[in-house]
């Protein structure tokens, strides 16, 4: 950190002033106001910096059995299990849909995936997952946090725990958002903070994050900021005000570095060979995979890409067709590249929406909401490789009936969740105090062995 | 009451040639065929027309002011002095020092951030200034209670409380209806209890009968076309009677969160419960299904009938138990005030609403100090124990609300006048270096007014009417309003929503910071725009720097700018004209929208 003169200002960024226009260089800017920033507010950061090293300290990043990233590849809406990766072809709820042989004998999952069958040999499937939400919002947050929805109290979304449980210095936000559009993953009682970083489509420019105005403008505004508005703001007010209270200063630092940092270039998927960009799609939702490759190479925790359109009450086979031609080359690409980039160890894959669809196809053709038996694909990290979980029947299971014993070996989304933990060597039975005084675990599942290779 | 005129040097030429110029620009290099001739020139009348409106020399804001009076009652002062005599003397116990009375206008800010969601437009404190000093705030409350804005944000904030922020049920829920009829109640005055049990009792279509919509909010697919019950009941119990019970719904109160009083009569204990307290009970999985049971004969018939109640039985499987069993209507506490015949949900709303159920008025008034304050007296917001202790000044409240017929505006008008809502939020004498320090317990015990982020649409409301010259409100034309609803919705989608937990304290996240920052939304409105944008106006039609940065602070701080600002903005002005003029303001602007103090109540 550079040292501050008497009112507070970096000799770095005082040279600006000095150097003519055309020698003035955007990113030599944005640094000098980063520093400006850093330097007002570092004793701010202290504190939350050393938190989070005493944690990451704690946690088991160093052990090479636990992952540390995780993609989620959310397929808002709800897929159809029966059109993806549990089809049940010829019989009474199989519909349209064909089936197709993967790369692991005995498996078959729906003709419209046939590249993803090619890499099953590389996934855990789930062909069993129980949730008790039909809502598309209840249940999203529901699968994305692994707790219900309750009324006093916002749950972490599982990214934003991964965050919270694990250190690492990069100046680019390390929870990030692809594509989201209605529900977007949450920090929750952990902190806005924790909120996942949202970008649209990867082909774009990141959203806000240059300047309007010219640099030595911009350096000027942030300096009346800091140095006269701020200041005289915290006249007469608790000590610390940023660091206890607002960390609004802090976050405009954290801000400016941002715009500064050459790790905003893991956005830009330009900078990758076009065969390789072509492989993915030409989709934003493969562009948003190819990003989150890209991201997590560069350190990123926890990146999510969205996928919507699943909720094909009517014409389901078209609609679901539709989706996975556009998941299929991506889900290939995806794993593919994690591979090849020596990713896949420590980089879980999770692909799924917030439930299935009925097996009843009705009278428009569609399929309704199923959380009684849905498929979740996993791969990467310490899951099992080539291994499928739990069966769903062929049969229409109606008339009062309970759709519970069509599934073998369910799974709970709670227990997906503790799992998920597990296997990024977070103690999810650690209980940490809630903004309503109750302490609370992070997960209250427990652990599905048989998912995992160790 | 007349209005003393806007100065002259604020008011525009009426229609300057950038904009005409525009318009016969693209007339020109398009041939139009009649249709688009036609439509282009009434597209072209009523922006003008628009334009005329905004930018016309009134003298006084658009509404009559003539019925407003500056004084207040006698007997909502003397509440307001006796809630700030229980609340000085706490602050006196803990051996704190009070804040001085802050500046009329950081007063009149909070009143309008609360009351509208935004800050004061250079215009609105122009006529303020013209009244009489003692009488202003009391003249701006009222002002404010006359104009639909005020019930129009306090039921989008209502709204919040009583069916949440999920989009709910498509098609049988609308919240656009829900919030309008909210904001009728509030607009003519309805007391408060009678808005409550319309809400508990309500029947029929989701669109005929807005107050429905709080029952179908709970709605979804998998429901077989009943309200879930469960839902209605944690909801009723936090949003009307401040009582958290939702964990009774799985298990009995293990963590002793929830205690009932089964005597005849909650005390008014503040702060201590005292020895006469009444004796209290832990909560029971039974008091939640009991509750909840009252919410199980509610049925769909059909999307033209909408709700109707039936008689089907509620029964749960109680936690260790092995069957069902059939739960019978009932109530936690006080249940001699429930009636015992009639419809189940009109007992349960005649129980809640019950003038000796002190728990509803208490809940309210908790909801109201935390909108006008940004923090609620008990936190959390929606969890005040029944029998105490209490928060001072919470019980005189709670029983002034109640003794006055639940009526809402006095409720908002005796919090305003005290001198605990009026204090400043600084003590000028503190400093870390010196002998006094202030600590958080300043604004626990509210000698200082607590400083709180504001709300996303607060953030882009104020930005909006910072950057017009003319406050925008329900007699602005039509464009303006339409700019205003679509550009708040925009930033706050992009902002985020805090969601449910709206008074839980949150940081800024950088992605907030960045959109205010570099985004088109602020961009827009501070940049060279002699029609439209305050930055611009200020800049050109001023007659000098001290004057143009003065009116910049307060059109964006609704304060006067210190020493300190004025030399150093000053000195950003000195010798510029024309577009770098514009373009110095332009950054002042930027530098003052992105302060902690613009995005923080104060």
């Amino acid at each position: 950190m550079e040292p501050l003169n008497s009112v507070g200002m970096s000799a770095a960024l005082e040279n600006f002033g000095c150097d003519s226009w055309r020698e003035f260089h955007r990113r030599r800017f944005l640094n000098g106001a980063a520093t400006l920033a850093g330097g007002l507010f570092s004793q701010g950061m202290l504190t939350r910096v050393a938190e989070r090293l005493a944690l990451a300290a704690e946690s088991k990043q160093s052990d090479p059995s636990t992952a540390t990233s995780l993609i989620v590849l959310w397929m808002q809406g709800g897929p159809s299990q029966l059109e993806t990766f549990d089809p049940h072809a010829g019989s009474m709820i199989g519909g349209e849909t064909k089936a197709i042989r993967t790369s692991v004998a005995g498996l078959q999952i729906a003709s419209s995936l046939p590249r993803t069958a090619e890499i099953m040999h590389q996934a855990t499937l789930i062909r069993s997952m129980i949730s008790r939400e039909g809502d598309h919002e209840r249940a999203t947050y529901n699968m994305k946090t692994g707790w219900r929805p309750d009324p006093t109290l916002i749950h972490p979304s599982i990214g934003a725990v991964i965050c919270h449980q694990s250190e690492n210095n990069i100046e680019i936000p390390r929870h990030v958002s692809i594509l989201s559009d209605q529900w977007p993953s949450r920090g929750g009682y952990m902190g806005s903070d924790l909120d996942a970083f949202k970008i649209g489509d990867p082909k774009n420019p990141l959203p806000n994050l240059k300047s309007y105005t010219d640099p030595k403008v911009f350096q000027k505004r942030v300096r009346d900021l800091h140095e006269v508005l701020e200041k005289e703001f915290r006249r007469g007010r608790i000590r610390d005000l940023d660091k206890t209270k607002t960390l609004h200063e802090s976050s405009t630092s954290r801000a400016t570095t941002m715009m500064a940092s050459e790790q905003i270039q893991a956005f830009d998927i330009a900078r990758e060979p076009s065969k390789i960009v072509s492989s993915f799609g030409d989709t934003p939702f493969g562009r948003g995979c190819l990003a989150a490759v890209r991201l997590i190479e560069n350190g990123v925790r926890c990146v999510e890409v969205e996928l919507s359109g699943w909720d094909s009450h009517v014409e389901n086979h078209t609609l679901q067709s539709n989706r996975c031609a556009i998941l299929d080359a991506a889900l290939h690409a995806l794993i593919e590249q994690l591979d090849e980039r020596n990713l896949l160890d420590r980089t879980i894959v999770m692909c799924g929406g917030e439930f299935g669809r009925t097996p009843r196809i009705n009278v428009a053709g569609g399929r309704d909401h199923w959380p009684t038996g849905f498929s979740t694909l996993l791969a990467g990290g310490p899951f099992r490789r080539g291994h499928v979980h739990g069966q769903t029947t062929h049969e229409l299971l109606e008339n009062g009936k309970d759709p519970l014993t069509g599934v073998q070996d369910a799974v709970r989304v709670e227990e997906l969740h503790a799992t998920l933990l597990h296997a990024f060597g977070i103690d999810f039975t650690k209980e940490l105090q809630t903004p309503i005084g109750r302490p609370l675990v992070l997960s209250q599942g427990k652990v599905i062995s048989t998912l995992l290779a160790t | 009451m007349t209005p003393k005129p806007i100065p002259p040097e604020l008011i525009p030429p009426l229609l300057n040639s950038v904009g005409l110029t525009t318009l016969r620009m693209d007339a020109n290099q398009q041939p139009p065929r009649w249709k688009k001739r036609a439509l282009a020139i009434g597209v072209g009348v009523s922006l003008l027309t628009a334009l005329f409106w905004e930018t016309s020399p009134r003298t006084q804001l658009s509404r009559s002011t003539e019925s407003i009076s500056g004084v207040l009652d006698p007997a909502i002062q003397s509440v307001a002095r006796q809630i700030d005599a229980a609340i000085d003397s706490e602050i006196e116990k803990q051996h704190l020092v009070k804040a001085q009375p802050a500046d009329w206008r950081t007063v009149a800010r909070r009143i309008s951030l609360a009351m509208i969601g935004n800050g004061l437009s250079l215009e609105e404190l122009r006529v303020l200034e013209q009244i009489p000093e003692p009488q202003r705030l009391i003249w701006w409350t009222e002002y404010l209670l006359q104009d639909r804005r005020w019930a129009d944000y306090l039921a989008e904030r209502w709204t919040r409380a009583t069916v949440g922020t999920n989009q709910g049920p498509f098609l049988i829920f609308r919240r656009r209806k829900y919030v309008d009829w909210l904001a009728d109640q509030f607009e003519k005055g309805s007391p408060y209890d009678v808005i409550a049990r319309q809400l508990l009792e309500a029947q029929g279509s989701w669109t005929d009968a807005p107050q429905v919509n709080f029952l179908t909010a709970t709605m979804d697919d998998a429901d077989n076309k009943k309200p879930d019950a469960i839902r209605l009941a944690g909801r009723t119990s936090r949003a009307f009677l401040a009582q958290r019970i939702d964990c009774l719904q799985c298990h009995q109160d293990y963590l002793g969160k929830v205690s009932f009083s089964e005597n005849s009569m909650e005390t008014g204990n503040e702060q201590a419960p005292s020895a006469e307290a009444p004796s209290s009970r832990m909560g029971e999985q039974a008091d939640f299904h009991q509750l909840a049971a009252f919410f199980a004969g509610i049925r769909l018939e059909n999307p033209f009938v909408g709700l109707r109640n039936s008689t089907p039985e509620y029964r749960v499987k109680y936690l260790n138990e092995e069957t069902e069993t059939a739960v019978v209507p009932s109530v936690p506490y006080r249940r001699d005030l429930l009636p015992e015949t009639g419809d189940a949900r009109h007992r349960l709303a005649v129980w809640v609403t019950h003038p000796e159920n002190k728990a509803f008025a208490r809940a309210t008034v908790n909801r109201m100090w935390a909108v006008l304050f940004g923090k609620p007296l008990v936190e959390p917001i929606d969890s005040i124990p029944l029998s105490g202790p209490f928060p001072p000044g919470l019980e005189r409240l709670a029983d002034d609300f109640a003794a006055n017929g639940y009526n809402l505006k006095r409720l908002i008008r005796t919090i305003i006048c005290t001198e605990v809502y009026q204090r400043d939020s600084r003590i000028d004498q503190a400093s870390p270096d010196g002998e006094m320090e202030l600590d958080e317990r300043y604004e626990q015990h509210w000698a200082i007014f607590p400083l709180t982020q504001l709300r996303p649409e607060q953030v882009a409301a104020s930005i909006h009417q910072a950057s017009r010259v003319k406050a925008i409100d329900e007699n602005s034309s039509i464009l303006s309003q339409i700019e205003l609803f679509t550009g708040v919705n925009d930033f706050t989608k992009a902002y985020g929503d805090r969601g449910d937990d709206e008074f839980n304290p949150q940081s800024v996240t950088i992605p907030q910071r960045l959109l205010v920052m570099n985004g088109s939304f602020v961009s827009e409105r501070i940049k060279h725009n002699p029609v439209l944008n305050a930055s611009t106006r200020i800049a050109e039609l001023t007659s000098d720097d001290r004057t143009a940065i003065e009116t910049a602070f307060l059109s964006v701080l609704n304060r006067l700018p210190s020493e300190l600002e004025l030399r150093v903005f000053g000195e950003r002005l000195s010798h510029s004209r024309g577009l770098t003029r514009s373009a110095e303001m332009s950054s002042v602007f930027w530098s003052l929208m992105n302060s902690t103090e613009f995005q923080w109540n104060h």
